[in-house]
């Protein structure tokens, strides 16, 4: 069967390790049947970094989608095909996979304590405080995420900006309509659901990301992956991993829902824009 | 007329102040990078010593064994990866096509799949299948290509579906049979080449996905580029940092050329839009 090594490969590399997981999460040190993984994913720690996660993903997404989606629309005002279309299209997309590493020594040369916007404002007389803000999970964090979530969001959203035809422009000016009343009215509608989806991505794409945070933080893990990573590596406390394997489903949990309204909202995207 | 006129120039203006602003923010710290490595000795001047160093392949050798190893293997993960990633995907998506549509939405599930999944997930899971990878072939980084197939699944997918939507697969396919060449024949010789765009795409996001990679290789402490880079920022910062800027303007050049050959170069970059297939539809 032509079909055979295509299924034979999926369930070893991708099958089995979510069964690991999922299966992982209920087991004990001494391998029998406990939902304490699952209970132990009330500490105070696990709680506030599942928090944070959610929070961090949640204003990066909205911010990158907001900024992303204003830079989406102002590149299609420019002539299709151009040079500026080209270029900030293939900048985004190398910038949308320029997590990790890379990013977070870009930020420290910016705006570390010796980065050179750092020296520049304060020859100038303003301060950006003490380094520290930048290894923060509500401060620098939220700034270096944001810088991979609006390139990502602008190769996700512009095709549904595309999507938009002049001829509806034209109709709502035919008919009196102020460019207010199209956006409200026309523009708007069409695009939110797909505005939506995309922010969801987003969503995900943030919550997921963990070389960009492995990189900045070195202490303590004030998100989700990075407290995942720590139960993997530590050898401390045995049954730690089944604890982390715990976490991990907790976190393909969220995603799994992110992602069931993405695909719900696109099947009513796709209808607009006649796919 | 005039209407249209002034919302142009209206928008030209929104253009300029949006691209711009957004722009800038994509540039200070990409230059902060740049400004860092030309830093002179003791932090006073500009010199180009840093960049000197990485053009000089002897004093990476010698020097940085780190860098060369991480480098080698993320090439070698690179290129294996889009091997395998090619073997698997094309002719279980043609074969389904042709003869298992029944098969189209599993195979479209399994694919997207991984996206639900995060790849420090898929680390946890994956202990005990590399548990055996290592058992049965060894410890080396390359073998992680493995789990990069299952990471660009998603992207490859969409970019070779779109591409297979394109051409007429039943009909290439029953003329090459007719004529009577073998299933593995009309596979190279009418499938691949006439698939050439999206399975450039799809090996490009692949390369892309490899060289940027570094979830799984530092959870199981194996060396690719992004490690190496890591590590050399710890003891040689100003290397490491252009070594890290080296590898994003690399990768933007290739993308940049390609925005000018490939017709379904966007949407396939893009795994969550289908216009390829409208776009197919309407020429």
């Amino acid at each position: 069967m032509g079909v055979l090594p295509f299924f034979a490969y999926t369930t070893i590399f991708l099958l089995i390790p979510t069964l690991v997981v999922a299966i992982g999460a209920f087991l004990g040190a001494d391998n029998t049947f406990t939902t304490s993984n699952v209970r132990a994913l009330s500490q105070p720690a696990i709680v506030s970094s599942l928090e944070h996660s959610v929070i961090l993903s949640a204003v990066t997404s909205v911010v990158g989608a907001v900024v992303g989606g204003l830079l989406a629309y102002a590149v299609t005002t420019a002539r299709e095909g151009g040079t500026l279309r080209r270029l900030v299209t293939s900048l985004c997309g190398v910038l949308a996979q320029f997590g990790g590493v890379t990013l977070a020594f870009a930020f420290i040369a910016t705006v570390g304590l010796q980065g050179f916007l750092t020296l520049r404002l304060q020859s100038i007389g303003i301060d950006l405080g003490n380094s520290t803000w930048l290894f923060e999970w509500n401060k620098g964090l939220m700034l270096v995420y944001t810088y991979f979530q609006i390139p990502l969001m602008l190769i996700v959203f512009l095709p549904a900006v595309e999507g938009l035809r002049p001829q509806w422009r034209e109709a709502a000016e035919t008919l009196g309509g102020s460019a207010w009343d199209y956006w409200r009215r026309v523009g708007g509608p069409i695009l939110a659901p797909s505005f939506i989806g995309a922010t969801l991505l987003l969503f995900t794409n943030a919550f997921s990301a963990y070389a960009t945070a492995a990189a900045l933080v070195s202490q303590g893990s004030p998100i989700l992956p990075l407290n995942i990573a720590g139960t993997f590596s530590s050898e401390v406390i045995l049954g730690q991993e089944n604890i982390g394997k715990a976490m991990a489903l907790a976190m393909v949990a969220v995603v799994a829902v992110v992602m069931t309204l993405y695909a719900l909202l696109e099947r009513r995207t796709s209808k607009w824009l006649g796919r | 007329m005039s209407l249209q006129a002034a919302r142009r120039r209206k928008q030209a203006i929104l253009r300029w102040v949006v691209v711009g602003l957004v722009l800038t923010f994509f540039a200070l710290p990409l230059f902060g990078m740049l400004e860092f490595t030309t830093r002179g000795a003791g932090g006073s001047g500009r010199s180009l010593d840093t960049w000197a160093k990485l053009v000089d392949f002897g004093t990476i050798d010698a020097n940085y064994p780190d860098l060369k190893e991480g480098l080698i293997a993320s090439a070698g993960l690179a290129v294996l990866t889009v091997v395998i990633m090619l073997v698997l995907l094309v002719p279980t998506m043609t074969w389904v096509r042709l003869r298992l549509p029944g098969l189209r939405r599993t195979v479209e599930f399994i694919c997207l799949l991984p996206l639900t999944i995060p790849a420090i997930v898929l680390v946890v899971g994956l202990t005990p299948v590399y548990a055996w990878v290592t058992y049965l072939l060894s410890e080396d980084t390359i073998w992680l290509c493995f789990a990069y197939v299952v990471l660009v699944l998603p992207y490859a997918y969409r970019a070779l579906d779109a591409g297979l939507g394109a051409i007429d697969v039943k009909t290439l396919s029953e003329a090459g049979r007719s004529l009577g060449a073998s299933w593995f024949r009309i596979m190279i010789r009418i499938i691949l080449p006439n698939l050439r765009t999206a399975v450039l795409s799809a090996s490009f996001l692949a390369v892309a996905l490899v060289l940027g990679e570094f979830t799984i290789a530092n959870l199981y402490s194996r060396v690719n580029l992004q490690v190496a880079i890591f590590r050399l920022g710890k003891s040689d910062a100003q290397v490491s940092v252009a070594v890290a800027l080296a590898a994003l303007a690399f990768a933007f050049a290739v993308l940049f050329a390609l925005s000018f050959v490939g017709v379904t170069r966007r949407e396939a970059r893009s795994p969550f839009t289908r216009r390829g297939r409208r776009r197919a539809k309407e020429s």
